[in-house]
């Protein structure tokens, strides 16, 4: 079997609050191969950034990794120290953030900052460092470098801002750019200017990058494989055709029925009915049972697991089995007990 | 939904508003509101004496049919926010002219026509007091303008209203915390509908809300837009959203209307060069357009509304830009069957 770039297994983070364990992340698994971009779809509270948070170990104080593995190269970073990981973060990884304001620090100069990632993590010294950062500067498409090395964040409008921070994570030419919603914070026209640039530099360096967003355009404009996530599980995962021409999971369905396309239409969206998720009080089935309208009595009983549909598509959902069995009757059992809501996708 | 409807029809009749009919001959009726050069400038201070104006709003002219929704898009700091708040006079204009269903807005009046305009705002954490039950706050307004005699009139009223906009009426005595993104819109637009206005500003009353939810929020809008012949102005950033919503699209630039046109007129046909872009800057959820799409990428950013450009205020990202856009800067007319558009060069 070949060795991934970047393989997390049965990850599970959950955040101990008083009001009882939220289980952020539920025992995940997926594979990021070399040079891929691998978009992480879901809504607020699905677990997409806190996975990312966990795979940089970057989690804030309730929230732990609390079982799994996470290999990089074959190597399990939860097994890291402190400062090995310190070391391999920006390294190996980067990952850059939504609200470029917050993660950029107010009174330190955009080159002081970026000289300072440089200065950690290469052996470049004195002023091979400043050149560096010029270089980054121009590659990431700001002008007039040497003049924008000297000023502070809150001089540069929030695309600037987003473009240093990509900049900095480019820094050590990682091998995996985790992007969490790098484009949430921006303008249309902004955030069509940062796409392309993510977009030119993943090809021009090789490097693989980790997409997340609840954007399902950015994911249908940038990845090559999408993984979609509620309530902290995975429930379909595929190549970005599978899942947007032949979405196999209830949730998935409904999350493309529910989304306004490009043309004017007078076809009705279909909303997703009830309220968005609970993770203090999740379900004992699927996470989306007590929200879709194909539930069966299964779904809300026994969490689905997910089924292999081809080589690159698989879903978590039970009506998935339901209409295997009744494509297979004569070979199996009695079919699972369906209500009505059958759906032809 | 027969039965809502005839209870609140029924209900219309009882709240009319005295006499806001429209007498002057001049405007189209048609519209329920015609907006002509509306300006809004405000002082931003520069130094101890000297202060430079931010034309937030310049010289923009527009009017909504009855029964329709005019979608306002643009980027942040273009000024979409405070066309909506200067027509409600939450922002009093600095110049230019408003008119509601005929009838002039001004300091005077304005509390009384605000009985038929209401507005619904993007953060439904902010927008609700987190001291008062939902039923004082859907009840707010009808205390104010005194529609019920009795409280329990009002309750009734208020029960209904939640009904209508998917709330139980169990939820009446709790707190707005207690609630969901999603429903504490839901509650927002209760309290917008609760006086029967006839005009809605929408200031970005989905962008909060997680997608699933804002369809149902969005589908809610266009049934009561059906169920009550309500008007909207549905200001977003997001495209798509507006395109889903709206019967025609006006695009602003820098406090400047550039282009306004129907809905499919204006993402098939962009005549504006801003236009063009920011349409074509819309990532689409479909992974076969996208594959196929020419985005035109802009270069630069948007320039600081304190130092508009002059002429034309997109001249310095426009591809097309000539000495005229410098100089002059470019009317804002009909290039036939309502499509507006300033542009020298298109």
């Amino acid at each position: 079997m070949a060795e991934y770039l970047l393989q997390v297994e049965n990850l599970s983070t959950s955040f101990f609050t008083d009001a009882g364990e939220v289980k952020a992340v539920n025992g995940i698994s997926f594979e990021l191969d070399k040079g891929k971009v691998l978009g992480i779809v879901g809504e607020s509270g699905s677990g997409k950034s806190v996975t990312a948070y966990s795979i940089m170990q970057i989690l804030s104080f309730p929230g732990r990794v609390t079982g799994g593995e996470i290999r990089f190269k074959g190597k399990d970073l939860l097994k890291l120290s402190d400062k090995k990981m310190r070391e391999f973060r920006g390294e190996s990884i980067s990952i850059i953030f939504q609200d470029p304001m917050t993660s950029l620090n107010p009174v330190y100069t955009i080159g002081n900052q970026l000289d300072e990632a440089i200065r950690l993590h290469t052996s470049r010294k004195g002023q091979e460092i400043r050149e560096r950062s010029l270089e980054l500067i121009g590659l990431v498409g700001i002008n007039d470098p040497k003049r924008r090395v000297k000023q502070y964040p809150h001089e540069l409008s929030g695309g600037m801002r987003q473009r240093v921070m990509i900049a900095m994570a480019l820094a050590c030419e990682p091998d995996i750019l985790i992007a969490d919603e790098p484009t949430t914070a921006l303008d249309v026209t902004i955030q069509a200017q940062i796409l392309e640039l993510i977009k030119d530099l993943q090809q021009q360096f090789g490097m693989a990058v980790i997409m997340i967003t609840h954007d399902l355009g950015v994911i249908a404009d940038m990845c090559d494989e999408i993984i979609v996530m509620y309530a902290g599980s995975i429930c379909e995962r595929g190549t970005t055709d599978d899942i947007f021409y032949s979405p196999k999971h209830e949730y998935t369905k409904n999350l493309l029925k529910s989304i306004p396309k490009a043309q004017k239409s007078d076809e009705r969206l279909i909303p997703i009915a009830g309220n968005p998720i609970d993770l203090l009080n999740l379900p004992d089935g699927c996470a989306f049972a007590p929200r879709c309208k194909a539930a069966m009595e299964i779904c809300l009983e026994q969490s689905p697991e997910e089924i292999a549909l081809s080589e690159t598509h698989s879903a978590a959902c039970w009506v998935n089995v339901r209409d295997y069995l009744i494509n297979h009757k004569d070979d199996a059992g009695a079919p699972a007990s369906g209500t009505e809501g059958g759906d032809q996708a | 939904m027969t039965d809502e409807k005839k209870n609140l029809t029924g209900l219309a009749d009882d709240v009319k508003p005295d006499a806001s009919g429209p007498d002057s001959g001049k405007l189209d009726l048609d519209n329920i509101l015609d907006v002509r050069n509306l300006s809004k400038y405000f002082d931003i201070k520069t130094g101890f004496f000297s202060s430079l104006p931010l034309k937030a709003v310049d010289d923009v002219s527009f009017f909504i049919r009855h029964k329709e929704t005019l979608g306002l898009v643009g980027e942040s700091g273009c000024g979409k926010t405070t066309v909506g708040r200067a027509l409600m006079w939450l922002y009093p204009p600095t110049s230019g002219e408003v008119y509601f269903d005929g009838e002039r807005i001004s300091e005077k009046n304005v509390r009384s026509l605000r009985r038929n305009m209401q507005m619904v705002f993007q953060d439904p954490y902010s927008s609700l007091n987190p001291r008062m039950t939902v039923e004082d706050i859907i009840g707010e307004s009808l205390s104010i303008h005194k529609i019920f005699k009795t409280k329990k009139e009002q309750r009734e009223r208020v029960y209904e209203l939640m009904r209508l906009v998917g709330l139980n009426k169990e939820h009446a005595t709790r707190y707005s915390h207690e609630f969901s993104g999603g429903q504490r819109q839901r509650i927002g637009i209760a309290r917008a509908l609760a006086i029967n206005p006839k005009f809605i500003v929408c200031d970005e009353s989905v962008s909060a809300l997680d997608v699933s939810i804002q369809a149902q929020i969005l589908n809610m809008f266009k049934d009561l837009q059906d169920q009550l012949n309500l008007s909207y102005l549905f200001i977003a950033h997001d495209i798509l959203v507006v395109t889903y919503m709206s019967d025609r699209i006006a695009v602003m630039y820098l406090g400047k209307i550039v282009e306004l046109a129907k809905t499919d007129e204006i993402n098939k046909n962009p005549i504006h060069p801003y236009t063009e872009s920011l349409f074509s800057a819309v990532p689409i959820p479909d992974p076969r357009t996208a594959r196929q799409s020419n985005r035109i990428v802009l270069e630069g950013d948007v320039p600081s509304p304190l130092h508009v450009p002059s002429g034309c205020a997109f001249r310095t990202r426009c591809p097309y830009a000539t000495e005229q856009c410098t100089l002059e800067t470019p009317p804002f007319e009909d290039r036939g069957s309502e499509h507006f558009v300033a542009c020298w060069n298109r």
